[in-house]
């Protein structure tokens, strides 16, 4: 397996903040290749790079700027959301902390190509200690030539801004995020218009999430197609993961599309903790599915996964052992969800309450198949009728972990939680 | 107020603003939280009704109307940390601070919360004091924690 590091290649090795730093140690040359192109060239490669956005919807990247760059308006906006909120996640707070120059060339890029003046840089609230090393790095970078005006010398101006958020999971989602730069509550707007279109201030507004811009100055140094070998056909490039769970060596990993889920847990993880035996994993954080030990070997790669029903989505593994109960799981899973619907729409603000209440049941074993049935219709109401991704995704673990242990929803509603997590049992912890 | 009229003019008394607003007013207020006189005049420089204002600030976790202790320590519930023994911290910290979660303790020391997933997934179970987060923590190391807190009362 070829070492390929792209995104953490700087992670501890660069003062975050140091321009200087940044390009001893590479940086920057991306940009400097970028403004002797053509913006429709540099979007070619971006297209044969086979970039799919980071942020856990994986839209084809360079489609999405081909068709941002064709809007015929002014001005347009660059917004970078960094508002990395799925449980699960802490890969972004990795780039914003250790390497933010990467992420403000990769932007930087994007500007030159859309032709944006003003870009904004959406950190979620509880980072606010790493707010102000971005901040700090957008002063070095506007001293330095390589933000404001006439940059690099080539009469383009770029401002970059970095924007609190206060504290909301919701505002993770593009047209969300955008009402809360825009100083509201941050419920989701609806869809079309498509914020390339009309986003902020009602301005034509690319949107990417931060390890999405972090690929870009790699994409044009190296060109698409050396970028995108580094993954699989359909999968271009390489990944951030964060790993977490029961597993030996929790934190973030890079890898190279194509690695088998196993591969990461085992020989990259080390493997279960405490020589326990592996129950599920859940990919993509609360939001994404749960997969059993028999889908191990699938690999990370789009197509792949799809194939069996799972997505990638913001690249949270988590590792659950066999000590752990299914109910009680995603009775956390189904309380955070609960808590951070924006209540815009009916099925998501009350098909959260009602699973909840439902699981609730089960784990104090009052539970009944009927209750089981509920869940399963409730979920797909959620699923078809929601107004944002949020509550589409929402009951994705339930309707997984269902598929998968279906008979250890069953054993609770007879009054059993073999695993004693569930009040119920007389060994539980309540 | 002056330190209201200061904040607003920082951010250039911008609608688009408010909430960075809300959150500088909100640091600088002391006991981390956002007095009814501060909201109402904020509301009227920026000429928006109160009530929007205070949707704003419901909206979002980070915002409180009422004052919440020296110490806002937040514990993490979501899926890593709740593997990983999050429900054990918040029994840990109710039964060594006499508090439940939502609650303050009486001298005004401490705030427990329970919290979203703020990334600290890699040392759950975690807690978050203010800005400070500790993780992988065990009883003796919450003990610590907590008793290094009053001793920097």
């Amino acid at each position: 397996m070829e070492d390929i590091k792209i995104l953490s290649a700087r992670f501890g090795k660069i003062k975050p903040d140091s321009v200087e730093e940044y390009i001893n140690a590479g940086g920057y040359e991306g940009l400097k290749k970028a403004v002797t192109m053509q913006q429709e060239e540099i979007i070619e490669e971006m297209k044969k790079s086979n970039l799919y956005g980071r942020g856990g919807a994986a839209y084809p990247t360079g489609i999405k700027w081909e068709q941002a760059y064709a809007v015929k308006k002014d001005p347009k906006y660059l917004v970078c959301n960094a508002d990395e909120g799925e449980p699960g996640t802490f890969k972004d707070k990795r780039i914003l902390a250790e390497d933010p120059l990467l992420l403000i060339e990769g932007m930087t890029i994007g500007a030159y190509i859309m032709g944006a003046k003003e870009g904004y840089i959406y950190i979620r609230g509880e980072y606010s200690a790493i707010q102000r090393i971005v901040k700090s790095a957008i002063e070095n970078a506007k001293k330095a030539g390589y933000l404001g005006t006439n940059i690099l010398g080539k009469g383009f101006d770029f401002d970059l801004h970095v924007v609190s958020g206060a504290g909301a999971y919701v505002c993770g989602e593009n047209t969300a995020l955008v009402e809360s730069l825009e100083g509201k509550q941050g419920r989701p707007r609806q869809k079309p218009p498509y914020v390339k279109n009309c986003g902020l201030f009602q301005m034509p507004t690319i949107l990417n999430n931060v390890e999405t811009y972090s690929c870009i100055p790699c994409i044009v140094n190296v060109g698409g197609e050396r970028y995108s070998s580094f993954g699989t056909e359909f999968s271009g490039g390489t990944k951030l993961l964060c790993l977490s769970g029961n597993v030996v060596n929790r934190g973030v990993y890079e890898i190279p599309y194509g690695l088998t889920i196993r591969e990461i847990i085992y020989n990259l993880g080390g493997g279960v903790k405490d020589g326990k035996k592996l129950k599920f994993v859940h990919l993509g954080g609360s939001s994404g599915s749960c997969l059993p030990e028999s889908l191990l070997d699938t690999r990370i790669c789009y197509d792949d996964l799809k194939k069996n029903g799972l997505s990638l989505g913001s690249g949270a593994v988590l590792v659950v052992d066999d000590s752990n109960c299914v109910v009680d799981y995603l009775k956390a899973v189904m309380e955070f969800f609960e808590e951070e619907s924006c209540g815009k729409c009916t099925p998501c603000r009350e098909g959260n309450q009602r699973l909840l209440e439902l699981l609730e049941k089960l784990s104090q074993g009052r539970g009944t198949l009927a209750d089981i049935e509920k869940m399963k219709s409730i979920a797909q109401t959620m699923k078809m009728t929601s107004f944002c991704g949020l509550g589409q995704s929402a009951p994705t673990a339930l309707v997984t972990l269902l598929k998968y242990f279906e008979n250890e929803f069953i054993e609770h509603t007879a009054g059993k939680c073999a695993n004693g997590k569930c009040s119920m049992n007389s060994k539980g912890v309540n | 107020m002056e330190k209201v009229v200061g904040v607003l003019q920082k951010y250039g008394c911008a609608k688009e603003n408010l909430i960075q607003i809300m959150l500088e007013l909100q640091k600088l207020s002391g006991n981390n939280c956002l007095p009814k006189d501060w909201v109402a005049k904020v509301a009227e420089t920026l000429e928006l009704p109160l009530s929007k204002v205070y949707g704003v600030i419901t909206f979002y976790s980070m915002f409180h109307t009422e004052p919440t202790g020296k110490y806002f320590i937040e514990v993490c519930k979501s899926g890593p940390c709740h593997i990983a023994g999050a429900e054990n911290v918040l029994h840990m910290l109710e039964k060594e601070l006499g508090i439940k979660p939502g609650e303050t303790t009486p001298d005004g020391c401490f705030t427990l919360t329970k919290s979203s997933c703020f990334g600290a997934c890699d040392i759950a179970p975690a807690i978050k004091i203010g800005e400070k987060v500790f993780g992988n923590l065990t009883k003796d190391k919450l003990k610590e924690i907590i008793s290094s807190c009053r001793e920097g009362l």
